[in-house]
Formats: structure tokens, sequence, C-alpha cells
């Protein structure tokens, strides 16, 4: 017996007999085999061939600086769960040089880390992206493509998901309910409402909101596999990149400490930085204090700047205008420190203190301190 | 040169998030619409300063809506830009609206295509990103900052941590934010002249939607805030330690 894929052929007498495995999907990922058998002279007439591959979860794996970025884990933990649910096999795909052992992404579950190993594409450019990483995804079967949802996620799903004609729902905040169709929840009216989004294309692509989905890891290495790509000439050329002085992306911080009006002046801020730095945080700002240039705009967290959903958000002289919580109202806890006890964000907060901040604030820190051993 | 800015209608940023329809529409009664802030105050703006800059350049604005949209439009247009079309289709999937865009830009031979970040209801950040891959065009997303020099653009990029500065030969599609351009007030002379100046009207092209909106839902309501009194304040860490377990 002869064996190619899932086509059969053997002989039996002088009569050639094939086997053809006819190979449909549904909408879960579920293989469905029928098989046909045949003498070889009408199959030349009426059949194609093709070899069948298991479809995959196939996951973007973001990184900067030769690290993976913390959002890359959890986009692996969400697109290895939703494998595991779809009984799929989950893949990695890295695009540009890390000096991160990558085998050891197996860790969160996947089998497999397709790698272009070319150091021009630590350069982000979503058109040389798209193009590799569609011929990727269509080479491991990708039925589902997960991204996180920052930015390297915003630049590359949209025109991926227009190439490969795959319906896309960013900013996902739970796994998808694949037991009717396809849906997907996320956040809609800036973080004040929930909409549950049916994806009714084959192919889907999925952008996790960061912090949203938690990390789990375990046993296991990846294999690696070396993808002989040449990216095609980027149009795009980085010319220089520039660090906000060293602290947590805001965006992928579990706590965040904030600063509003309340705090008078930039020459204020020393308190909210220990803090801060204390509790590993990412500092915040108000659109007032931005404006004002008190605080860097890539600090504003609101309606028009940063939307952000740590697990803490601790507001200190914000009085939590509608536009403020737009920003911010995804934070599971909030707590808000204001010397107004009419401050509207005390509606919309979990733990609230009215006084001084110049006063509280000290006194955080030095609990904070004796939490952490420090004092 | 030609620059087209993408316009969506949103509703007001104070406007009551409620829906209607067994949770599957928003409900729009009595409901303040306005330009998506991120399309107006940052990539409208800017195409308003660029061509403040150099008077040849001829700026359009696009719309995918139905009629309704007409009045913000009109609000854009009193802003700035030479004419606007309004694409005759109501759809919520980014890829929809995003195909109706590009149907109209493949003619048009556009060399910048600005956008938002993203629209405050749907949040889906996609649309700026789904008309370069249609188009096959260089996509530049979350811009803060925005320079011509002849047919280069000199681009500035927030992204985790950090800016990015590029260069790109146009054509180009760029998503726009904070940073950008300051918000402006429509004068007397903008909304007068916005009322002369054409508004095209055009029939969408086919395109299938790719995803489609089953329900919505509201978030549970907060338990409601524990104060803590000031000349306690310590507690607040207490608490967030040991009851919210998030420090």
């Amino acid at each position: 017996m002869w064996k190619c894929g899932n086509v059969e052929m053997w002989k039996c007498g002088n009569v050639e007999m094939w086997k053809c495995g006819n190979v449909e999907m549904n909408g879960v990922g579920i293989v469905i085999y029928t098989f046909t058998y045949f003498h070889i002279s009408t199959l030349i007439n009426f059949f194609e061939f093709k070899i069948i591959k298991p479809m995959s979860v196939l996951i973007f794996i973001d990184h900067t600086d030769g690290h993976f970025k913390k959002t890359t884990y959890e986009a692996l933990s969400y697109g290895v769960a939703l494998a595991r649910q779809m009984a799929i096999p989950a893949e990695g795909v890295l695009l540009g040089t890390v000096t991160e052992d990558i085998s050891a992404l197996g860790k969160y579950g996947i089998q497999k880390v397709h790698q272009v190993k070319n150091e021009s594409l630590n350069a982000l450019d979503p058109q040389v992206y798209i193009r590799i990483i569609a011929a990727i995804a269509e080479s491991a079967k990708a039925t589902v493509i997960v991204f996180s949802h920052n930015s390297s996620g915003k630049a590359i799903a949209p025109g991926l998901s227009a190439r490969l004609n795959a319906g896309l729902v960013t900013g996902a905040i739970a796994l998808p309910d694949t037991s009717k169709g396809f849906l997907v929840k996320k956040n809609v009216f800036s973080g004040k409402a929930f909409a549950t989004v049916s994806i009714k294309s084959p192919v889907k692509i999925i952008s996790l909101n960061p912090n949203a989905y938690p990390i789990a890891s375990g046993e296991g290495s990846a294999e690696l596999l070396n993808e002989q790509i040449t990216p095609e000439t980027s149009r795009v050329k980085l010319k220089s990149t520039s660090k906000s002085s060293g602290e947590i992306p805001l965006t992928e911080a579990e706590v965040v400490v904030s600063g509003g009006r309340g705090m008078k002046g930039p020459e204020n801020w020393g308190p909210i930085e220990e803090l801060a730095k204390l509790l590993h945080a990412a500092t915040a700002c108000s659109r007032p204090v931005a404006d004002a240039g008190w605080r860097p705009h890539g600090e504003h967290v609101g309606q028009t700047g940063i939307a952000i959903a740590p697990n803490l958000y601790l507001a200190i002289g914000i009085s939590g205008a509608i536009q403020h919580l737009a920003g911010v109202n995804r934070s599971k806890i909030i707590a808000v420190i204001n010397k107004d006890p009419e401050a509207p964000f005390f509606k919309s907060a979990d733990y609230g203190i009215v006084g001084d901040a110049f006063e509280i604030l000290p006194k955080l820190i030095q609990a904070v301190k004796k939490l952490r051993g420090l004092a | 040169m030609k620059i087209l800015v993408c316009i969506s209608k949103t509703p007001d940023t104070t406007a009551k998030i409620a829906f209607t329809d067994n949770n599957r529409k928003f409900a729009a009664e009595g409901v303040q619409w306005i330009i998506n802030p991120y399309d107006e105050w940052y990539a409208l703006v800017r195409a308003i300063e660029l061509k403040e800059k150099d008077p040849s350049i001829v700026l359009h604005l696009i719309t995918v809506a139905a009629a309704d949209a007409d009045a913000v439009i009109r609000k854009a247009l009193a802003l700035g830009g030479d004419e606007a079309i309004r694409v005759n289709a109501d759809s919520q999937d980014s890829f929809y609206i995003a195909a109706q865009i590009a149907g109209v830009a493949r003619d048009g031979s556009y060399d910048i295509i600005f956008t938002g970040k993203e629209t405050i209801d749907y949040n889906g950040s996609s649309v700026g990103g789904m008309i370069a891959g249609l188009l096959d065009l260089p996509y530049v997303s979350l811009a803060a900052k925005f320079d011509l020099a002849g047919q280069t653009a000199t681009v500035v990029r927030e992204v985790e941590g950090g800016e990015e500065t590029e260069e790109v030969s146009l054509p180009v599609v760029v998503s726009c934010q904070k940073g950008m351009a300051e918000q402006r007030i429509p004068n007397m002379k903008g909304i007068m002249g916005a009322r002369s100046k054409p508004l095209k009207v055009l029939e969408p092209v086919q395109v299938e939607p790719l995803t489609e909106i089953v329900s919505f839902e509201l978030p549970p309501a907060k338990k409601g805030v524990k104060m803590i009194p000031a000349e306690n304040a310590e507690e607040l860490i207490r608490l967030l330690h040991e009851e919210a377990k998030v420090i």
C-alpha cells in the first residue's frame, strides 16, 4: 500500500483502488472524514488531492528589545486555552530576533514556534508583517489567529483581517463561546458596556485586551521552526525610538497610581512617583494635568487619552469626570482620594478617602513600606 | 495632493448608554451625536492644519452611514475640508466600513488617508488598518505627530512605554491619537460655508460583513464605595492587600 497525506492507494490484482479522505470543517473546527472508494480512471476526471493538516490556533509572539512582552504570555495563555477548547494544536509566530529562549514558550502550551529570523523585522511594518503572517497562517492551517490588543496588535490585526477575509474582534475580554458559532465578548462604549460579537468567516482573528486574561504556565518545550521567508522591502523606516524613563508601560501595568489637578503642580509629583515605585505601578494623570504640561501626554488616561484596565487604579486629586472614567472604568479595583466628598469619582470607586492628598500620601507610602518589610 | 479623512458619528461622551430590542440595539433615542473625538480633534484638525500650510491640498471627508449622519458631516465641514462623501450604508462591522472607504479611495488617488485611532462607541481600532490592508498601503497606527516634507511623512507613533519616529513615503494610511493637533471650535464663517460645500452620497459596494454584534450588556453595578477616614489612611493599604488582593 502507498500512502500520501490522506490519500491512500493500493492494488487489487490489476485494479488500482484509491481511498480519498474528503475533509469538511464545521464552525468549531471538528474535522469530519468521509471516505470514497473508486477506480483510478474516475479519479483523474473528478477529484483533486489535498494534503490535510489539522487546523491550529496561531498566536502572535510580540517582543521588544529582545524580550517577550508581558502581553505575549497573556495571548499565549488565551490562545492555548482556546485551542484546547477546540481540540486543535496551538502554535506561535515570531518575526524578528529575541535574546530569550524561544522553546521555553512551550511552558504556556504551544507546540511549535514559526520564526522568521531576520533582524529587519525587529522594526514593525504592518504591510511587511501581514504578508509573512498570512503565509504562515496558511501553511499552519490557522483557523484562529490571536494577537494582544496593544500597539502591535492594533497595527497588524486589521490589515491581516482584510488580507485573509477573516473576521476580527479587537479588545476581547474572555474566551470565545464556540458551542454555537463563534462568539467573542468585548468592551464597547469605552468600557461602559460589553458586546458579544459573532465572527462569521472561516478564519477568525481575535485581539485580547491587556490584563484581561490570566497567564497560565506549566511544563513543556516548543519546537522551533525556522521559516525561510524573505521580508519585502519596507516602505516605513524606523528613525528612532525613545523610552519614557524606563518605568512600567501604562497599558501593561497591574497597578496604576494617577494624579489630577488636586496635586496643584508638577513639583508635587514626588510622592506619587514614590508610591508607584513601591507598588511596582505605572504613573498616570488626568487630561487637565497633561494639557497643562505637568506630565507627559503619554500618561493621560481617559476618553481621549489611553484606556487602561489595571487590577488597581489609585486616583489622587482627580474628580472623576465621565470622560476620565471612560479610560479607567475597566479597572478591577478603583481607589479614590479626593478632598471634595462630592467628587463624582467616589460613585465609581471601590474604596475612598476624603482628605488632603498631601497628608494622606505619606501615610500610604509608610504603610506600603511596612507591608513590603521596608520600614 | 489629496487627503481623505474618515469620520464616524458617535454618541456624545456623556450620553447614557442603554440598549433596546432585547439588548440587540443601542438605544439611540434622545442621544446627542458628535464627530468621534479621535476623528475630529486629531485626524481632521491635523489635515486642516496641513491644508492651511499648503492651500493646494484637496481635503475630502468620508463617512459610511445613513442620512442621519449628515448633520455630523456638516459639523465636520464647518471645521474645514473641501467636500464630503457619505457612503449610504449602516453597519457596525469594521470590515464592511473599511471596504466601502477603500472602494472610494481606490479611484480617488489619495496621498494620505487619516482615521482616528478608534471610535468611542465600538472601540474597534480597525478601520484604518483594514483600509491599508485592502489597498495594500503602508499603515502607521497610533500617530501622535505627523509632518510632511514633499512626498515623505515623518510620524511619531506611541507604543507601550515610549515613542517611535518613522519615515514613510506617500501614499499612507495613518490612525491618529492625542498629540496630533488640538481641538478647534468652528467659527461662524466655517458654519455658513459648510452649508454650500458639496456632500456627495454614494451607494455602497457589495461586501459581506465578517462580524455581527449579537447582543449588548451593561457591566454589573459597583457594590458601592467603602469609605476610609482620612486619619486612618493606612487602612486603605491593608484593605487593598488583604481584602481586594490587588497589591
